[in-house]
């Protein structure tokens, strides 16, 4: 990369003993100092979004959506009905989440979720997309080879099941709704909640049943 | 365009790495190309379609080999550099051009929760003409454009039914070459698995992509 020679004065943190900063590493850092001196990037703005996306906005978003769904069949309505404004109840919203669509798992009826073009993902109820998600091979497979993809997540359908992808290709971004566990009858919102995985929100897990007590 | 970014049905990509419980970000330089691609969004200078259309032009051989905060940060200074936000000659001196002005963020760290609650919805209070309603039967169009598209390769020239009505959305083939939002009728359409993939395919999987008028037709 062309920033080779100017590492220097842009590099602060690099203490002895540590291994060095990779190439990448020092190409980003002397980006963002020409982006700041120039008067482009404010970088507690950087330091902000990263921290809503490491600490704010992830799936126990999505989790609680799903939790309102199991518990409160008049949410679960509103829900399939206008999910972008169901999901606002909750206070989720806005970037990478703007036009929302939940999909329901039944007995007979399997959803999962991907982009083929590029990484789209419902950053609002999931937070950032994990790398196999953005990867090649998942977005190659997802549409052609559903079961085969599953069965890599070790996620087995009962033959009569019928699957349905949603290729992510307009702005709409796609939640499913994992079946209930069996054996979670009688519990909380809040312990539900903490039952649901963001890969069975994806689509490419479903949910264990619950270890009766 | 028909890139290896339009990657829906090939085969021979290789198994799935999920790891458990897998970092946020891999290295502290991910967490700052992921904020530098949306903090320099907020210039105003490009939009999500451009930035999109911006990756998809990496050369098919490093798009498969980059890791995907690589393809965010060369699709970012390309955009940079386009669109006269920064030199070639200070992304190669680290420095700004003397005498260059000092701008303001448009980004601070005070609005970035609105803006990040905000978002940037894409649907667009206009009156587009409906073409098809729920249930009608249509057949997409076989397009192959050079510049940017949303119709998949694999979902061109089939057969499917209208599911939804999305309302009218910012048309991406547009507005990723900076010719206005051009917002029309969105649809999700869905497909049977047979009808993409053959009859190798499962009778009653499905696809469900979401398409704007211009690729279907009536079937």
């Amino acid at each position: 990369m062309a920033h080779d020679a100017h590492h220097d004065h842009h590099s602060h943190d690099h203490e002895h003993g540590q291994a060095p900063p990779s190439d990448i590493a020092l190409h980003v850092k002397a980006l963002e100092s020409l982006l700041v001196e120039k008067g482009l990037v404010d970088p507690a703005a950087l330091d902000a979004i990263i921290d809503t996306y490491e600490h704010k906005v992830g799936p126990r978003n999505g989790a609680r959506v799903v939790a309102r769904a199991w518990t409160d069949p008049d949410y679960r309505a509103r829900l399939m009905t206008d999910a972008t404004a169901a999901i606002a109840e909750l206070g989720f919203g806005g970037r990478q989440g703007e036009h929302m669509i939940t999909v329901e798992n039944t007995p007979t009826q399997h959803n999962l979720v991907v982009c083929t073009l590029c990484s789209c993902y419902p950053w609002a109820v999931l937070g950032l997309p994990p790398n196999w998600y953005k990867s090649s091979p998942y977005r190659s497979r997802a549409v052609i080879d559903p079961r085969g993809v599953l069965a890599e997540f070790g996620t087995r359908l009962a033959d009569d099941v019928d699957i349905r992808v949603w290729d992510s290709t307009a702005e709409v971004r796609y939640l499913v709704i994992p079946q209930r566990p069996e054996g979670a009858e009688g519990l909380s919102e809040d312990d539900l909640a903490a039952l649901v995985t963001r890969d069975s929100m994806i689509g490419v897990a479903t949910l264990a049943p619950v270890a009766r007590q | 365009m028909n890139g290896v970014h339009d990657m829906g049905g090939v085969h021979g990509l290789g198994p799935i790495d999920a790891p458990v419980d897998e970092p946020l970000f891999h290295a502290p330089w991910e967490a700052r190309v992921l904020a530098l691609t949306l903090a320099m969004g907020a210039c105003g200078r490009w939009n999500i379609d451009a930035s999109r259309h911006q990756r998809e032009l990496i050369p098919g051989a490093d798009y498969l080999a980059m890791s995907y905060y690589e393809k965010w940060l060369t699709g970012l200074t390309k955009l940079m550099t386009a669109r006269g936000l920064i030199t070639a000659e200070e992304l190669a001196s680290g420095w700004p051009a003397p005498g260059a002005p000092k701008a303001t963020p448009p980004l601070t760290a005070d609005k970035v929760p609105a803006t990040l609650a905000r978002g940037g919805p894409a649907n667009r209070d206009v009156v587009a003409p409906r073409w098809f309603k729920i249930g009608d039967k249509v057949r997409t169009r076989n397009i192959n454009p050079a510049g940017h598209t949303r119709l998949p390769r694999y979902a061109r020239g089939r057969e499917g039914v209208i599911e939804r009505d999305h309302g009218a959305h910012v048309l991406p083939d547009a507005n990723a070459h900076f010719l206005g939002e051009c917002p029309e009728r969105l649809y999700g359409v869905a497909f049977t698995a047979r009808e993409l993939w053959g009859e190798d395919a499962r009778a009653g999987d499905s696809l469900h992509l979401d398409l704007w008028d211009r690729y279907l037709e009536p079937a």
